[in-house]
């Protein structure tokens, strides 16, 4: 399987990062590069292997369906760019 | 007191328990060291004022008997752990004056046991690279040097900083993590300690993602004792962290003085790599040599699954790394980029934001993981990782104690060797490493010589889930045949 310039800006725009177009052409190269090298793992048969999950055996841990944390709304927009009244400010979405 | 300095974190420990010295002295030594070392690059910011205020809190204590296990121990932390109210980077722009509100778990643990903060320590930019040089502050510095060549050489990564930082002796131990060996490498070509514990033993909330069923932290550090008695203070459940185990965190240290006396060694067959130097053959036979006189049996395994680890790593970590930094998008941290209107603010934002590893690999992730794709990557990856994970299991169940290999395929190298290199030919660095994290596993980085041109080699153990101390005592048994106590030559002081 290999990307060309089409589908390594479907990918960037999936990924939402800005590729300038003079980029693409490179960057089809270096992932193909790195494409065509983890190939290899076709040399295995791993048709009877469960997909590992985690590294021992173990469920999630669950806990009561009940707030435990939060009512420190001016903390949580401490660090954003732009914000109003401890909401996060976005560009507009909805005209 | 600049001597104080070249002491291993056990014995300053101990000597500030016997009162021969002070925290206030020790930090002194500390911050002034890491002030003359900038040409090092190893911290991203010095935080001297809290040092002073936790060293002056950590003498209040000592002097009333009281106090915790690393009880006015100065200590740097990797800027990718959370840090209340001090910058933390990932070495991103795109996290460029970003102050927690929060404390990681592990610093929070550190903190109670007495260690000082002395700032934040540079590394590659999430934690992606093996030279520290993909930092948006650009590369730390090995403070070692190629025989009387003055040229400046990688301190390995993604921890650079933080073994930059202790093999320079500017303090007793950093924080690290390690999602393919960047706890392991960097330690290895500076000469140190570090050891990447199971996955789960240590928690990971407070951490910057960066492929989180690979991620976990651990100590880098002049000695093996060093790496058991930080890890200790490390180690432990954590609620917060889903895939933290809750299980008792035994005394590293101790297990470290146990002998090596009838510890079956196993030694694969497969980490024999062509194109890897003659000397790091040289010194993995040496190493087979040392435990074998130390009383251990050595026997051959088979991990016939080596080869795809990395290719499969490759996939993994990208994929997760894709996921984790999505939320890197300009709203709610760090770096906003002018935008009219919402996608063209991510799609700007997250170009500028971030450098041109980290753009490669989140644009690998997002593709092994798109729709059509996910089958044929990212689950066959998996796949194949229970396949390592298999080798390893088969091996420890034949009776198989720990197993033993080289940590690096090269001493440290030239800066700038990644920009000549391929993305490939940087990723090999991690070829001996990668295994243990794709299979969760411990292991220790500890070092055993040098090569003919002066920089130091590590060899690595490695050992069952959740047994560190026998990858500490075996990791103990190197250190001390091995004897290294070269010190490098590249910090003026």
């Amino acid at each position: 399987m290999s990307v060309d310039e089409k589908t390594v800006r479907r990918v960037a725009r999936l990924a939402r990062l800005a590729i300038p177009e003079e980029r693409l052409a490179p960057m089809a190269g270096e992932l193909n590069a790195i494409l065509a090298w983890v190939e290899q793992l076709q040399e295995l048969d791993t048709s009877s292997v469960e997909p590992m999950t985690s590294v021992r055996p173990m469920r999630l841990p669950r806990r009561q369906d009940v707030v435990t944390d939060g009512g420190y709304p001016a903390d949580i927009v401490a660090n954003a760019p732009r914000t109003e009244d401890n909401f996060f400010v976005v560009p507009k979405v909805v005209e | 007191m600049t001597d104080l300095l070249k002491l291993s974190l056990t014995e300053a420990r101990d000597g500030l328990r016997a009162k021969a010295f002070s925290s206030k002295e020790l930090t002194d030594a500390s911050v002034k060291a890491i002030a003359e070392a900038r040409d090092l690059n190893a911290y991203v910011l010095e935080t001297p004022e809290i040092a002073a205020e936790m060293a002056a809190a950590s003498d209040a204590k000592l002097a009333k008997g009281e106090g915790g296990a690393l009880e006015g121990i100065p200590l740097g932390i990797k800027d990718l752990f959370c840090t209340k109210g001090v910058q933390t980077t990932a070495a991103s722009k795109i996290l460029k004056g970003f102050k927690p509100v929060y404390e990681s778990t592990i610093t929070a643990q550190l903190w109670k046991a007495g260690a000082v903060m002395t700032g934040k320590l540079n590394m590659d930019e999430f934690a992606m690279g093996s030279s520290n040089e993909t930092s948006h502050f650009g590369p730390a510095v090995n403070p070692w040097r190629r025989g009387n060549d003055d040229a400046k050489l990688v301190p390995g990564g993604s921890s650079g900083g933080s073994a930059a930082a202790v093999a320079a002796d500017l303090v007793f131990g950093a924080t690290a993590t390690d999602t393919g060996g960047s706890i392991r490498q960097p330690a290895s070509v500076t000469g140190l300690v570090g050891i990447k514990p199971t996955y789960g033993r240590c928690s990971r909330w407070g951490v910057v993602a960066f492929a989180s069923s690979l991620d976990q932290a651990g100590p880098i550090t002049k000695t093996v004792a060093d790496s058991a008695a930080m890890l200790r203070e490390m180690s432990g459940f954590d609620p917060k962290d889903s895939t933290s185990v809750d299980m008792a965190v035994p005394d590293f240290e101790k297990a470290c003085t146990r002998s090596v006396k009838g510890l079956r060694i196993g030694v694969p067959k497969e980490y024999r790599i062509d194109g890897v130097p003659a000397e790091i053959d040289a010194l993995w036979e040496q190493g087979i040599a040392w435990l074998k006189d130390a009383g251990a049996e050595i026997v051959e395994v088979s991990l016939p699954h080596t080869k795809y680890a990395l290719p499969a790593y490759y996939i993994v970590a990208p994929a997760e790394a894709s996921s984790n930094l999505a939320r890197y998008d300009g709203v709610r941290y760090g770096l906003r980029a002018p935008a009219d209107d919402l996608t063209e603010m991510y799609e700007k934002t997250r170009a500028e934001g971030v450098g041109r590893e980290v753009q490669r690999r989140i644009l690998i992730g997002t593709y092994v993981l798109s729709a059509g794709y996910y089958d044929a990557y990212y689950i066959r990856a998996q796949k194949v990782r229970a396949l390592i994970k298999r080798d390893f299991d088969l091996a420890f169940e034949a009776g198989v104690d720990a197993i033993l290999t080289p940590a690096t395929p090269s001493a440290a190298f030239g800066l700038a060797a990644m920009a000549t290199a391929s993305p490939i030919e940087m990723y090999l660095n991690d070829i001996f490493t990668v295994t243990v994290n794709m299979a969760g596993l411990p292991g220790i980085a500890v070092p055993a010589g040098l090569t003919a041109e002066g920089l130091p080699l590590g060899l690595q153990l490695i050992g069952r889930a959740f047994d560190e101390e026998t990858v500490l005592r075996a990791g103990r048994a190197v250190e001390q045949a091995a004897g290294f106590t070269a010190k490098p030559a590249g910090v003026a002081r």
